[in-house]
């Protein structure tokens, strides 16, 4: 079984590996944007409570950064699936599916950490402060978990790549954006605010500012982000099975 | 030694007006196949060969119906069977994100061989079918020829007892052809089971110790070839009407002399073969 999850992350790994520095460049970009353009351009003219808005407006970018790679990081499985087939490989082999779905997943973790410590990196050039804690980066890795599995889940159900961007632009994008990464959800209308309270992204966004900041953890919010993730691991083997039908 | 009992494929097809339609593509199929057999599936287009091995190799679930491995059924040893099956599937499938050498031992690792035989052993079979110096170009650069050589390689690599090889020399230079032929006839000859499809009727004569004609998910007929030629007549009459062409089939030479004699049209007169049992027994009633 761990020989397995290894096999299945060795893959990832080396096309990764081949491609890092295209990698590393092309994933500053998003970042380096909305630091610029919302936490320079626009956020030195905004104070919000004691801190500076770049200093609030970090952890949310770490939020939606890590949940959109750790996402797209599977997302190429639909291709891999569909059309060139290179699946069969995995279903023929004497393995457990969740040693796939497990090494898939570490895969897309990976990623997601790569690129967030890129974040880090710039967010301290332009001037950022935070605190940094284990639970910090365990939040970030629950969260590229959960992302990873609802790429999983959408490259294994998805007909199309089309339908697979659709995800993309429904659920992903407006996330991004209303999941307590740029403003706090209180500024919502209240049936907006209970959707988007209730959902993935806004836990760890809140959560890994709370850390920022060294207020006291939410550990409820970390339940939450366990339950989805559990969830999320339970619908990607349903996929998988699905596979064989 | 194989067996499958009453295997049934149904798929849930979605057609124009978005309404679910079952195909049976497996109807009721039974058979066994003895340990180093050569054993050979033949059947016209969508006669469901494929499906019938995808659910031998437990790529697919079967509908119902039961599949055995020495008595052990797929689904309680699952992981146990898969290690002993090779698969040259019929289409295709490498990861176009990993090198030829990488796509070698992605197999080797998923087929739990030991690092310290691995190498070599990708190397060899490399070797075999003369693609060593493409270890590090990536699998879409490539011939169509050379593509398929490379799945049989990786098919090979863990040494599987029981190998499906599904239209394994589509595409393949007539040197190749034969080289493969003896290849499948050495792994039998040492007790690997080898399951086959091919359309070319030929190839499964030369080398299927038994053959069973499908035609739309059923079982048509299960034989030696050589008696399935026996069955037909061991001689045939082929000429050219203006129907087209045209077969008789007679258990000697002298019959079969006699009946060309009369016919109108030259005949030509010659041993029967596999194929023409195949297009007997698979003939479409709109001739196409
Ligand atoms: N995934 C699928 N979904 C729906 N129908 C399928 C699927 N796979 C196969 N079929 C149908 O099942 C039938 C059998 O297909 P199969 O591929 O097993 O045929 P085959 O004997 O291998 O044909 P060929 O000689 O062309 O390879 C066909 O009618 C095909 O359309
Ligand atoms: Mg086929």
């Amino acid at each position: 079984m761990v020989s397995d999850i290894v096999t299945v992350f060795w893959r990832d790994w080396i096309v990764l590996k081949r491609r890092l520095p295209k990698f590393i460049l092309s994933r500053m970009v998003a970042p380096m944007l909305y630091l610029v353009a919302f936490g320079w351009g626009l956020g030195r003219n905004i104070q919000i409570g004691s801190g500076s808005y770049i200093d609030f407006l970090v952890p949310g970018i770490m939020a939606l950064n890590s949940m959109n790679i750790s996402y797209n990081s599977l997302t190429p499985l639909c291709t891999e699936r569909i059309y060139h087939k290179s699946i069969g490989e995995y279903i023929i082999a004497p393995m457990r599916p969740v040693a796939f779905i497990i090494g898939k997943i570490m895969a897309a973790v990976l990623r997601g950490l790569i690129s967030s410590g890129i974040i880090l990196l710039l967010a301290f050039a332009f001037g950022a402060r935070m605190n940094i804690t284990v639970t910090y980066i365990g939040v970030l890795i629950l969260n590229c978990i959960i992302f990873a599995e609802v790429g999983f889940f959408a490259a294994l159900s998805m007909d199309s790549y089309e339908e697979l961007s659709q995800v993309n632009t429904y659920i992903l994008l407006p996330m991004s954006f209303l999941c307590g990464t740029f403003f706090t959800t209180s500024a919502l209308p209240d049936f907006i605010r209970i959707i988007v309270e209730l959902l993935p992204l806004t836990h760890t966004s809140y959560l890994l500012r709370g850390i920022a900041v060294q207020s006291p953890v939410a550990w409820e919010s970390v339940a939450v982000l366990l339950l989805y993730a559990i969830i999320g691991f339970i619908l990607g083997r349903k996929a998988y099975n699905n596979q064989l039908k | 030694m194989i067996t499958i009992e009453g295997l049934v494929k149904e798929f849930r097809v979605k057609n124009r007006d978005k309404k679910y339609i079952i195909k049976k593509a497996v109807d009721n199929l039974s058979l066994q196949v003895s340990k180093g057999e050569i054993f050979g599936l033949l059947g016209p287009n969508g006669a469901g060969k494929t499906t019938t091995i995808r659910m031998m190799t437990m790529e697919m679930q079967p509908t119902s119906g039961k599949i055995l491995y020495a008595g052990r059924t797929s689904e309680a040893d699952a992981l146990a069977i898969k290690e002993m099956i090779g698969v040259v599937p019929q289409n295709i499938n490498f990861d176009n994100d990993l090198t030829v050498g990488e796509n070698m031992e992605l197999h080797a690792r998923l087929h739990h061989m030991p690092k310290n035989q691995r190498k070599q052993r990708i190397a060899d079979m490399l070797d075999f079918v003369e693609l060593s110096n493409t270890v590090n170009l990536m699998p879409r650069t490539l011939s169509g020829g050379m593509k398929r050589r490379l799945l049989i390689a990786r098919a090979l690599i863990h040494n599987p007892s029981i190998l499906f090889m599904d239209e394994p020399t589509v595409a393949l230079d007539p040197q190749v052809r034969r080289k493969i032929w003896d290849l499948i006839r050495s792994l039998a000859a040492n007790g690997t089971t080898v399951i086959l499809t091919t359309h070319y009727i030929e190839e499964a004569e030369a080398l299927c110790d038994r053959v069973a004609i499908v035609n739309e998910g059923r079982l048509i007929a299960l034989d030696t070839p050589e008696a399935f030629c026996q069955r037909m007549g061991k001689i045939a009459v082929e000429w050219d009407s203006p129907e087209g062409r045209q077969y008789r089939f007679f258990d000697t030479r002298k019959e079969a002399a006699v009946f060309a004699g009369e016919l109108e049209h030259s005949a030509h007169i010659r041993r029967s073969n596999l194929e023409d049992a195949f297009i007997e027994l698979t003939d479409r009633e709109e001739g196409m």
